[in-house]
């Protein structure tokens, strides 16, 4: 990880890296509480489709995002193989089913590119920048706009 | 700690205070004459107005002060705590209770009644008897200062005759300088906590012409001294005309870890019977420096004991006098003969304190931590037995055990937690006798409260909760419930009347009675109303028990008239509803003439909940067995369509609307067939009955209940989340939102998780 060994000494912040289908994302490590295997969540009713349900997390109730759902990709199929990042968003803790975690990255602001102007309002709201590191692309996600909230946008 | 958190707990040991005084002071109304219970109910006045005199709350000081004062009336004895004299005082208590709720959150007291009430004290204080047909509040007793009375302290108070039993003679102090015969007999707390008696007597002193003598009967050889016991006694002689008030002032931070005894002289030989005692001579010059004075001077001892007491005397080395000698001689050993009645009246005080077991008090967020570790715990343990035995079938022995053990282990752990959160219904059930006082005062209503197992314990949220649907009941069954006096009078009953409130525990449930004996539930006329408000036809046929329940309807509620037509009825909807949202039902009998009894039952706490657990489109559902009434097979014959897709369930020749609840909740597209499924018939908070269709059911279970908002939203049909044994996470059904969904008002709608981008 010569990247991050480069930047550690310039005091940068930390970022842990996922992949979700050919795309990379990564996510200020500070809001990251674990990572845990995929196991069977129970649906929730009327849960949005990016919704996969509640799973027990040492009791709490921890409900599942599949992140490529809600980002309207493909909906994930998930496999022992999936990970669930735990996040803290605010008061409340989500799971985010991801492929896999790739890194852990260390950056400086000076890093993050702006998010491009190619992008459409649905990528904007929770794409808070872009990260070129080594000739890949990663996608610096605004963690507070992909969980549900509750009473936002009540029907 | 800065002075706010102080002031909390000030203010927190003033609500066991509060309680304290109150029970209390219902044990004297109901004949209870133990003087511990008059000094607990002092020492709670006692504590309050020295708390409050700390913070500055001169209020609350000043009306403790005055509520001190005649309460000190009764208990030496010069006030007999009659009825009259206790409908004062508890009047009073509710006083000083708003005073301390003023003084902590800032709001205003009714000022005329504190000051009547005040008035009312003095009264009492000074020796004049409230008339028998004492009107409830305003102009009962004349001005304090009417009668002639000895010479009144700076305090406002007078002295007054004190003897064991002339009391009654009413026999005048005599005015000038009293001398008062004062027997002070530390026990070994007094030095514990600090204090010294020496003090104590140069203090005395201070008031008039004083002698003393010191009573060393008590001290052991010095081989069974033990080392923290009091063994000195004195019996003063004291001239002043500060009176005995100001005497027991002198001792106020000591009284309670001392015998004392104020009278004054003349009741000598009678106080001498009962204290067999040898007085000593003892010069107050012994108090000051001069250390070997008293042994010398000693001369009525038997000699060895001399012996002995010069030897301790040298062992406290330059101990500066016999009186210090006292706590300083700390040689150790055991407790002698002449010790032993100290130690039984030291026993027996400890007895009496060991009443109020010591408890301490707990930040309700952490016994909730420690509950959800538990639950936790609990489920992890049955996660592992589970992967033992399936991966090890013929399991080692030892393994086995082990895990039997800790099941034992666990489940024990989990008893005790839920323990912790389990509070007597006591502080709710002595509210109520409070609001039966106003609201009896108000409606010039005479009424007893009775209360029955009033230590029943049940979770501490359900007792808060319980506490706003009991005091309306409560108001209804005095206001309604009951009839005046005449009225009682007239239909040949004591014109007294009595509401009881029970407390029992019954499978698993703590079931509350509120029954009165008052006239029960006019049918003719609930019946009437509830035509007049198109609740149910003319012509309906309904039972006794099902008019009733019709007062719980909300129809009941708007129309205020009825409580004068029915005597029942307002807000009684809102009662039911708050029950139930408690997991609770509400049950009312009432025979005419002879009263009302309303029947709650409860949970014993809201963190677990019995449930049936269901399977319904794959999933594992939990309903909460309070709302289901009967489950049945249903019969192809017994269903019946209503419309193009509503069906209807025949049961006992009624038609129930069938609902399934795979559909409602969208996890299946199409009805289920319901021959396939078990129909659960529900009744929800209407009223309504339906049959929810489910594909079949798993069995009871308690279930430990676990929020969904925490980290998700709410969902409308379900109530909360549990975890099963296999670490997944199950749904509890939220019964009502699914029979209000079921008639046309949709589930969706209320969704409040939409997308957001």
């Amino acid at each position: 990880m010569t990247y991050a060994a480069k930047n550690l000494t310039t005091g940068g912040r930390e970022l842990i890296a996922f992949r979700v289908g050919d795309q990379e994302f990564c996510v200020n490590i500070m809001s990251v509480r674990e990572i845990r295997g995929w196991t069977p969540a129970t649906p929730m009713p009327h849960a949005p489709v990016y919704v996969l349900g509640v799973i027990n997390l040492r009791g709490a109730v921890l409900p599942i995002i599949d992140f490529s759902a809600r980002l309207g990709m493909k909906p994930a199929e998930p496999t022992v193989r999936h990970v669930i990042i735990v996040a803290q968003v605010k008061s409340q803790v989500v799971g985010l089913l991801v492929d896999a975690v790739s890194d852990i990255l260390t950056v400086s602001d000076s890093d993050i590119q702006p998010t491009p102007d190619i992008a459409s309002d649905f990528e904007r709201s929770f794409a808070r920048g872009v990260l070129a590191i080594e000739g890949r692309m990663i996608c610096l996600v605004e963690l507070d706009s992909v969980f549900p909230h509750e009473e936002r946008d009540a029907a | 700690m800065d002075m706010n958190e102080i002031k909390e707990i000030f203010f927190q040991e003033c609500e066991e205070q509060l309680a304290e005084l109150e029970s209390g002071l219902l044990k004297l109304n109901d004949g209870d004459r133990d003087p511990e219970t008059v000094n607990a109910v002092f020492r709670a006045v006692h504590s309050i107005k020295g708390g409050a005199g700390a913070f500055g709350l001169d209020d609350l000081v000043s009306f403790a002060h005055v509520f001190e004062t005649t309460l000190d009336c009764v208990r030496s004895n010069r006030l007999e705590p009659n009825q009259e004299v206790l409908k004062v005082m508890l009047r009073s208590a509710d006083v000083l209770a708003d005073l301390t709720n003023a003084a902590r959150d800032g709001g205003s007291v009714d000022e005329a009644r504190s000051r009547q009430l005040i008035k009312e004290l003095e009264a009492l204080a000074n020796g004049e008897v409230p008339q028998a047909a004492a009107e409830p509040a305003p102009k009962a007793a004349p001005p304090a200062a009417a009668e002639p009375v000895p010479p009144v302290n700076e305090e406002g108070f007078q002295p007054v005759a004190f003897s064991f039993e002339e009391f009654e003679t009413g026999e005048e102090p005599a005015i000038d300088l009293p001398t008062y015969e004062i027997l002070f007999r530390p026990k070994s707390d007094l030095y514990a906590k600090g204090n010294d008696a020496t003090l104590l007597l140069r203090d005395l002193s201070r008031l008039g012409e004083m002698s003393i003598h010191c009573d060393m009967d008590d001290l052991p050889a010095l081989d069974r001294m033990n080392p923290e016991a009091a063994y000195f006694a004195w019996k003063i002689s004291l001239k002043t005309d500060k009176g005995e008030e100001a005497i027991r002032s002198v001792f106020e931070f000591a009284e309670w870890d001392c015998e004392l005894e104020v009278m004054l002289a003349g009741d000598e030989a009678q106080a001498h019977e009962e204290l067999p005692m040898q007085p000593v001579p003892f010069d107050l010059s012994m108090l000051d420096e001069e250390p070997r004075a008293p042994v010398e001077e000693e001369d009525r001892t038997v000699a060895g004991e001399r012996n002995i007491r010069e030897s301790a005397d040298s062992a406290a080395e330059g101990a500066s006098n016999v009186v210090q000698m006292t706590p300083s001689a700390r040689a150790p050993a055991e407790n002698s003969r002449s010790a032993a009645s100290a130690a039984a009246q030291s026993a027996a005080s400890q007895q009496a304190a060991s009443a109020a077991t010591p408890t301490i008090r707990v930040d309700l967020d952490r016994v909730d931590r420690l509950i959800n570790l538990v639950g936790e715990l609990v489920i992890n343990q049955a996660m592992l037995s589970q992967s033992v035995i399936e991966n090890d079938a013929n399991g080692t022995s030892s393994i086995n055990m082990g895990l039997e053990e800790l099941q034992q282990l666990t489940r024990e752990i989990q008893d005790s937690v839920m323990a912790i959160r389990a509070q007597p219904v006591k502080p709710v059930f002595q509210r109520m006798s409070r609001i039966v006082r106003e609201i009896a005062d108000m409606t010039g209503k005479s009424v007893r409260l009775v209360t029955e197992g009033e230590n029943t314990e049940v979770d501490k949220t359900v007792i808060d909760k319980l506490a706003e649907p009991l005091t309306h009941m409560i108001r209804n069954a005095v206001d309604h419930g009951l009839e005046t006096p005449e009225k009682r009078i007239a239909a040949g009953k004591n014109p007294e009347g009595t509401v009881r409130l029970t407390a029992k525990h019954r499978s698993g449930r703590i079931v509350i009675e509120l029954a009165d004996d008052g006239a029960g539930i006019n049918r003719e006329k609930v019946r009437q109303k509830a035509i007049d408000n198109d609740l149910i036809a003319a012509d309906a046929n309904l039972s006794d028990e099902e008019i009733d329940n019709l007062i719980f309807h909300a129809g009941f509620s708007t129309a205020d008239k009825i409580s004068d037509i029915s005597g029942r009825g307002v807000g009684m909807d809102v009662v039911k509803r708050s029950i139930q949202a408690l997991g609770g039902r509400i049950n009312i009998s009432s025979k005419p003439g002879q009263g009302s009894i309303f029947t709650m039952s409860l949970p014993l706490t809201l963190a677990v909940l019995d449930g049936m657990v269901v399977t319904v489109a794959n999933q594992t559902l939990v309903v909460p067995l309070t709302a289901i009434v009967e489950t049945l097979q249903p019969e192809a014959s017994a269903i019946h369509s209503f419309g193009a897709s509503q069906r209807l369930i025949s049961i006992r020749n009624s038609f129930c609307p069938l609902v399934d609840v795979g559909r409602i909740l969208n996890f299946r597209a199409i009805q289920a067939n319901p021959v396939e499924g078990v129909a659960l018939l529900v009744e929800s908070e209407g009223g309504g009955q339906r049959a929810l269709m489910v594909d079949a059911i798993q069995g009871q279970r308690q279930v430990v209940i676990k929020s969904l908002e925490a980290n998700y939203t709410h969902v409308p049909g379900i109530a909360a989340a549990t975890i099963l044994g296999d670490g997944r996470v199950a749904l509890i059904l939220d019964v009502d939102a699914i029979v209000a969904a079921s008639r046309g008002q949709s589930l969706k709608p209320e969704m409040s998780l939409a997308a957001a981008g």
